[in-house]
């Protein structure tokens, strides 16, 4: 008949009922476990968000792809070197056309870059114009907005057509039709077959804001044989490295020897920084976690007084035959409920935020990952209970004649 | 019912060790009626809290209904007060969020009953009080005398063999008191053995045993009456 266990509906209803009997310290500590909780939520949303901003920017530069660029250098950045250009050996068409021969590769694309004032009509300004090839299309993932790409013609073939981007379209026509006209760059005059569109953002290059000409028509135009860049596309994942390798012999082998260029995979700089954002993330979650901890350590604080302001309650539940484990099970049950409840305020306060942060800044996709979530829930939970146990201990330890005569 | 033989119990104050009971031995059969008086310090409220289980003795035997108490485990003792003792307390001890009905309710509910086995009990309990059209009251919104009604309604829901009160008249005016004390010699006169601590000699004079304390001593015991009443008793 007379059974030791409580049953939990009952443990719930004590439990809140002494929740809602202290307003005011319920509200400090849920507010405490929700600003822990929170603070999690929004700043690895910030970090993942940032992560993920990082990674797409690198996924829109194209898959399986190896950037082949003049001069040797040791890390994968560009130097002032090989941005002026004093390389010892240039990269060449005829060099970029060798990269052809391997089965892993799938495509490659040409770059040449530099910089001339085009006009239309009395309409002028000063843009960058890339010379390359009609697999740039397809290297890049860009999409046109109008017209046509590039023609499929050979390397060295040197056609007067360009593709203009949208806002150079916007400026050099305005609202006339742009296809089929002629416009001059530097001394030379191109026929617009294809106009860009907004899809193709990527790092450090706004299509919209170039133009882009067969490669041997930029390299007429500068004046130079020398390749900027050279983007090769492998075929698959796993043909990146042999590839690369590929690229290094072949390059090496026609340039006497020479290791003079540098080989970077799109793969190796998206890993890394992958690796550092999300180590980044792990940090800020982690900074979170501590005021996770210290909001657990008010929680015993707040239980302490809570206990010692109920000790004649706690006195009389004894009397009227509670065994000491039911005492802790009680004061646990309010803790837990107590971390329950500010985890969950927690938790859409911090889904708020990053909605917030979200709504502030597009761009960032700021979500918080779900360890992250899973992770402040767990530890609010289990800092609520461990907190809580020294004080249900020195609860279930109280001398009930004590704690009765107390007044 | 109740044997205790040489109970002591001390305590340490600083480097002197308090003798609080000393060596009492204390026989009290079911049903009956007992006053336990003295001046404060006498040592009655500890006696009066062994015998509930809310205190150890240092030495000496406890038997309840033939059985040895003072070697139970906390859990057991817990079990024994739950199911076979009720206390009712001088400040009334009711919690100040809970409302009558749950007050009476609590110890149903340490005891791990289900609600709907409790529900009869409690309104029993308190009808048994004329308590149950307050029943929803919080103990704020009632008098004294009504607390302590609801108080021994707690006390008695259980359906306990003995009732402990501790000075239960001693926050409530002269005309609360003297329904209190009623309430409780009815109880008694229903086979309740009823202990009763006390220090006002008019209360503890109404009970047909009356006990002495002095210096943690049994000083004085009435035990002149044969216990008639008892017969009835389990």
């Amino acid at each position: 008949m007379i059974r030791t266990t409580l049953h939990s509906a009952d443990v719930a209803r004590f439990s809140w009922g002494a929740l809602s009997g202290y307003p005011a310290r319920t509200l400090l500590m849920l507010l405490a476990m929700a600003i822990g909780v929170s603070a999690v939520v929004v700043l690895t949303s910030l970090g993942e968000g940032a992560r993920r901003y990082v990674t797409g920017e690198f996924a829109s530069l194209g898959t399986n792809l190896v950037i082949v660029f003049p001069g040797r250098s040791e890390t994968a950045g560009i130097s002032p070197s090989t941005m002026m250009g004093e390389t010892p050996r240039a990269l060449t068409l005829d060099d970029a056309q060798a990269l052809t021969r391997s089965h892993s590769v799938r495509r490659i694309a040409p770059i040449n870059v530099g910089s001339s004032e085009v006009s239309h009509g009395a309409r002028s300004r000063e843009v960058v114009i890339l010379g390359t090839s009609h697999e740039m299309l397809a290297v890049r993932h860009w999409k046109l907005a109008q017209g046509r790409f590039l023609p499929p013609n050979d390397l060295d073939t040197a056609t007067p057509v360009a593709v203009i981007g949208s806002l150079i379209r916007d400026e050099l026509f305005g609202a006339q039709r742009a296809l089929g006209r002629w416009i001059r760059i530097g001394d030379r005059r191109f026929r617009v077959i294809g106009i860009m569109g907004s899809e193709g953002r990527s790092i450090g290059v706004d299509v919209q804001e170039t133009i882009m000409i067969p490669v041997a028509s930029a390299q007429q135009l500068f004046n130079t044989e020398s390749l900027f860049r050279i983007l090769v596309e492998a075929k698959t994942r796993e043909g990146i490295e042999p590839v690369k390798r590929f690229i290094i012999d072949t390059l090496q082998q026609r340039h006497q020897g020479a290791k003079d260029v540098t080989v970077i995979t799109q793969d190796a700089v998206l890993q890394t920084f992958d690796r550092i954002l999300g180590a980044l993330t792990f940090a800020v979650g982690g900074i979170a976690a501590i005021s996770l901890a210290v909001a657990g350590i008010l929680i015993m604080n707040v239980m302490l007084v809570a206990v010692s302001q109920r000790t004649s309650e706690i006195g009389l539940l004894k009397a009227l035959g509670a065994s000491p484990r039911q005492i802790i099970v009680l004061i646990l049950a309010e803790a837990l409920l107590l971390s329950l409840l500010g985890a969950a305020i927690g938790l859409v306060l911090g889904q708020l935020g990053s909605l917030l942060i979200r709504q502030a800044f597009p761009d960032l996709p700021a979500y918080a990952p779900h360890w992250a979530v899973a992770t402040a829930l767990l530890v609010a939970l289990v800092t609520g209970l461990l907190f809580s146990l020294m004080p249900a201990r020195q609860a279930a330890r109280l001398d009930p004649v004590l704690a009765l005569s107390r007044r | 019912m109740i044997e205790l033989s040489h109970i002591q119990r001390t305590f340490q104050v600083g480097d002197q060790t308090v003798h609080a009971l000393d060596d009492v031995s204390l026989d009290i059969d079911a049903g009956e009626y007992v006053s336990i008086m003295g001046p404060s310090g006498s040592g009655k409220s500890t006696l009066l809290n062994l015998i509930g289980l809310l205190d150890r003795a240092s030495s000496g035997s406890y038997r309840l209904n033939g059985e040895d108490v003072t070697s139970l485990s906390d859990i057991e003792q817990a079990r024994v007060r739950n199911s076979e003792i009720g206390f009712v307390f001088q400040m009334f001890h009711l919690v100040p969020r809970l409302t009558a009905a749950e007050n009476v309710e609590l110890p149903l509910v340490l005891a791990g009953m289900d609600s709907a086995q409790r529900e009869p009990l409690v309104h029993r309990a308190l009808q048994q009080l004329s308590m149950t059209d307050r029943m929803h009251h919080k103990p704020e919104q009632l008098s004294g005398g009504q607390r302590q009604r609801v108080a021994i309604a707690r006390a008695t829901v259980t359906g306990p063999k003995v009732l402990l009160a501790d000075e239960p008249t001693g926050n409530l005016d002269h005309k609360s008191g003297q329904d209190v004390i009623r309430i409780l010699e009815d109880l008694n006169d229903q086979g309740l053995t009823l202990i009763m601590v006390t220090h006002d000699p008019e209360m503890g004079g109404r009970a047909r045993r009356r006990l002495h304390m002095m210096d943690g001593r049994l000083h004085h015991d009435s035990d002149e009456d044969s216990n008639d009443d008892s017969d009835d008793a389990a």
